[in-house]
């Protein structure tokens, strides 16, 4: 190991730009990472933390910009590099062997030469569990221990490679609150002996316990730092901008109950869904905001009966829906349109006839030439850039999303929509959903989940607010903004 | 699902489309034909035959008289039955390994019809309905597999394999025990049947053409159902994305369950065959390993029902015609396995070449 440990080191981002194709993720990022400290990086799904830490840990080139370490430029290509250099990254998921021991883990990398010094290395292992105050069992495979265990083990490997600079990549996500003081209290500990801790979050309760300081990034781009004590107001204008918000007051009253959750939990994303009661009515468009991954997908594909409550009651137009699957929610009027087009909503291999054919009919024999008929009425509906006999799979993604839409019944009950104009521009998005107010006048209700505050301030009667899988708040549109929303957002209920 | 093999041919599409998709699944065909020639010729030369006289060989002991003709034409109408089965259970993904067992099974209902049939006034009836019987018996046996599958989670290739095991067991335990012939339990098998309840010969040509007529039908009740029936268009969804089918408001489950059955099904038939119109008895062989080849004949048929009754005669030509090859060149007997494992290798190494080739066409 090149480093040597013990040693301080700073860290310097100068000017960072990283770029996919047409996508600036990072435009001219700078920050400073002192020894010592804690520093957060905040800011909402695709605010550009992410691909930062990739390029620091060498996983992503840089497109251009500085790294100086200790005040001397440097330039790497690969994460065997970096962690030479002794910056070590931990992942939101764990990398390990999940069929290896604990200590087995923990000397991968380890040993050089044949022979493994396993008594040695437990000593090593030990003593920095102690240091640290983690209790890991050395001899269990790594398959049995919980995300925060094994976020634990990853801690201790990476500092006993020689890591002076730890990155922590939402370390807070998935383990109890009892390993997040754990975590934390361990944290603080490195922070004092000299370690630098760069701690990445959307959460902002994690950041205002934890960090020294902070930097907060908005759309690729640094729009503030601030050090300790902490002003929420003004970290909160920093993560989600002052946008004027476009009130529309709610027209139309909410009709009778069409869907009721009590206290349903289940599995899924990242947090899954935890004790959520939620009652949807008919004539109403709810919004799911929340950042990603923190219950939304999993609350939409439960009320499409694609997925299993672990516990609770789900119940349709007053109906109990326990041990029915997707096929009887769709009998009873509920369509779902999934986000991940080519992986759950379309088939790819498939044209677009072949799709409505599929919709369609259902006899035995299937009529080409209808499902030809329809196919061409829809591309021209919905203005889908496609022929009939086109695989979905050669069409452009916002057309895939108009093919999908092109797809709802005249009538549904329930439409639940995953980011229905992900993907759209500003003029699709309004045709888009000028389509989807028609549905009001037949008691259709629309649930759809959005990560545009703007579009969902724009289009929605009430807005369920969703934080690491539960619903914290639920608000009609007219009585909150973009900024009370941000707040609840970043878990500041 | 491990594999869900490439998008069959879709003979509904535009004129262009399909003519292009037909160019390509011939240009796959010719490409392991020439690998395989390549590789035999290999193979031939090294275990010291002239290539030239053993090719002579091949084709005057598969072609060259009506009677070795005929002996082809028996062996291609149950490995077609088989390669047709198999189209429905790969169009949905399914790695369908159980066919020799479900052949089996096949043979072991037809037999236990026919043996009811002995003696009785009305054998052609009997004789019919050993037909449906195999049918079901197949069906069931890899109905086994599909529900260890759907609700079991245990992967099909593991449970087609067990119950290979298992029918192959049975039936020996059969031939052996309560159906081995009066005083003597052989390898050579149960009783023959009496000629009434075996399918007519065609005179000289040694086969049966009520085989030969299933089998037709079999191809072309397919073809018709994979491009006309909503039952084939559901099967190639569900095997594309089992997830989007279910939002489109088919189980996917369901279809494998009716997939496996009529691979089963046509397996099963495949077995009848074998028991009324080749053996007139149930041996332990009965199979004859045409499941697995089976699985070779659709894989390089690129999934295509219309290319599938080609290769499997081509097939059934090789490997008639390497009976005789020891006899005539002194080549050890072996030599036919070897060369037959080589077609194996060389006939997955060329779909996978061509994979990897069209692949990158399709993401555009």
């Amino acid at each position: 190991m090149a480093s040597d440990p013990g040693a301080r080191m700073a860290v310097e981002l100068i000017d960072i730009h990283k770029e996919y194709g047409p996508l600036k993720a990072n435009q001219g990022i700078s920050i400073c990472f002192a020894p010592g400290y804690i520093h957060g990086i905040l800011g909402e799904n695709g605010a550009g933390k992410s691909t930062l830490m990739k390029v620091l840990a060498g996983f992503t080139p840089k497109t251009r910009g500085l790294i100086r370490i200790d005040g001397s430029n440097t330039e790497y290509q690969t994460p065997a590099e970096v962690s030479r250099l002794g910056i070590g990254m931990l992942y939101q998921e764990p990398v390990d062997f999940p069929v290896l021991s604990v200590l087995e883990n923990f000397m991968i990398g380890q040993t050089r030469g044949f022979w493994l010094n396993r008594m040695a290395t437990q000593k090593r292992f030990e003593s920095l569990c102690l240091h640290l105050e983690f209790s890991l069992p050395p001899e269990t495979p790594v398959q049995k221990l919980t995300t925060g265990e094994r976020q634990q083990l990853e801690i201790i490997r990476l500092l006993s490679l020689g890591a002076n600079v730890l990155i922590l990549d939402e370390p807070t996500t998935g383990i109890s609150s009892f390993q997040k003081e754990t975590l934390f209290q361990a944290l603080k500990a490195l922070a004092k002996e000299g370690k630098t801790l760069i701690l990445v979050s959307h959460k902002l309760e994690d950041i205002e316990r934890l960090c020294d300081r902070v930097s907060v990034l908005r759309k690729g781009r640094v729009t503030g730092e601030m050090e300790r004590p902490f002003d929420t107001e003004t970290l909160l204008k920093m993560m989600f901008g002052s946008v004027p918000s476009p009130l529309k007051p709610s027209q139309t009253a909410a009709g009778a109950p069409l869907l009721n959750m009590e206290n349903v939990s289940a599995t899924g994303d990242r947090a899954g869904l935890r004790g959520c009661s939620v009652v949807i009515r008919e004539k109403e468009v709810v919004a799911l905001a929340g950042l990603e991954g923190s219950g939304q997908g999993v609350f939409l594909r439960l009320a499409a009966g694609l997925k299993v409550p672990t516990s609770g009651a789900i119940r349709l137009q007053g109906e109990p829906m326990a041990g029915k699957d997707c096929i009887a929610y769709q009998n009873k009027g509920v369509t779902f349109l999934p986000t991940s087009r080519l992986e759950e909503g379309l088939i790819t291999g498939l044209t677009i006839s072949e799709h409505f054919a599929l919709k369609a009919s259902h006899g035995f024999r299937v009529r080409w030439n209808d499902a030809e008929q329809q196919a061409q009425a829809r591309i021209e509906q919905f203005r889908i850039k496609g022929k009939p006999g086109m695989p979905v799979e050669s069409l452009s993604g916002g057309n895939q999303q108009r093919l999908l839409l092109s797809f709802l019944p005249d009538a549904p009950s329930l439409l639940l929509l995953e980011k229905p104009t992900r993907g759209l521009d500003l003029e699709s998005t309004l045709w888009v959903w000028e389509h989807l107010y028609h549905y009001r006048e037949k008691k259709t209700a629309i649930v759809f989940s959005s990560s545009e505050l703007e579009e969902i301030l724009m289009v929605a009667d009430r807005i369920l607010v969703f934080f690491n899988g539960g619903v914290i708040r639920d608000i009609k549109t007219a009585q909150t903004d973009v900024h009370d929303l941000g707040r609840a957002i970043a878990g500041k209920a | 699902m491990i594999w869900a093999g490439p998008s069959p041919g879709r003979p509904d599409d535009q004129a262009s489309e399909s003519k292009s998709m037909i160019q390509r699944h011939w240009k796959a065909f010719g490409l392991s034909l020439a690998g395989v020639l390549g590789f035999t010729t290999a193979i031939l030369v090294l275990a010291g035959a002239p290539p030239l006289e053993a090719y002579y060989h091949l084709l005057k002991g598969s072609l060259g008289s009506l009677n070795k003709t005929g002996a082809v034409l028996t062996a291609w109408i149950p490995l077609t039955l088989c390669a047709v089965g198999l189209l429905y259970t790969f169009r949905i993904g399914l790695w369908n390994i159980g066919v020799e067992g479900q052949m089996i099974m096949g043979a072991i209902f037809a037999t236990a019809v026919l043996r009811w049939g002995v003696e009785s006034r009305v054998p052609l009836l009997y004789l019919a309905a050993a037909f449906p019987a195999a049918a079901l018996g197949g069906g069931l046996w890899a109905i086994g597999a599909g529900i260890l599958k759907t609700k079991g989670e245990v992967h099909e290739i593991f449970a087609g394999l067990g119950l290979n095991f298992v029918a192959q067991g049975i039936l020996l335990y059969l031939i052996f025990g309560p159906w081995k012939r009066p005083g003597v339990a052989s390898m050579s098998g149960t009783e023959v049947f009496p000629t009434d309840l075996r399918l007519s010969f065609l005179p000289g040509l040694r086969f049966s053409p009520a085989g030969l007529i299933l089998a037709v039908i079999a191809l072309l009740l397919t073809a018709w159902m994979f491009r006309h029936s909503r039952f084939g268009l559901v099967l190639k969804a569900a095997g594309s994305n089992p997830i989007a089918t279910l939002l489109f408001g088919e189980r996917p489950n369901r279809y494998m369950l009716l997939a496996m059955l009529l691979a089963g099904g046509f397996a099963g038939i495949a077995g009848c065959v074998q028991v009324s119109g080749v053996y007139h008895r149930l041996i332990p062989s009965i199979s004859s390993n045409y499941g697995y080849l089976a699985l070779l004949v659709v894989m390089l048929s690129n999934y295509n029902v219309f290319v599938v009754p080609v290769v499997a005669f081509f097939f059934t030509c090789l490997n008639v015609g390497s009976i005789q090859l020891p006899m005539m060149l002194r080549i050890d007997s072996s030599l036919a396995g070897v060369i037959q494992g080589a077609w194996v290798l060389v006939a997955l190494a060329a779909i996978a070449w061509h994979r990897r080739k069209v692949r990158p066409e399709k993401e555009h």
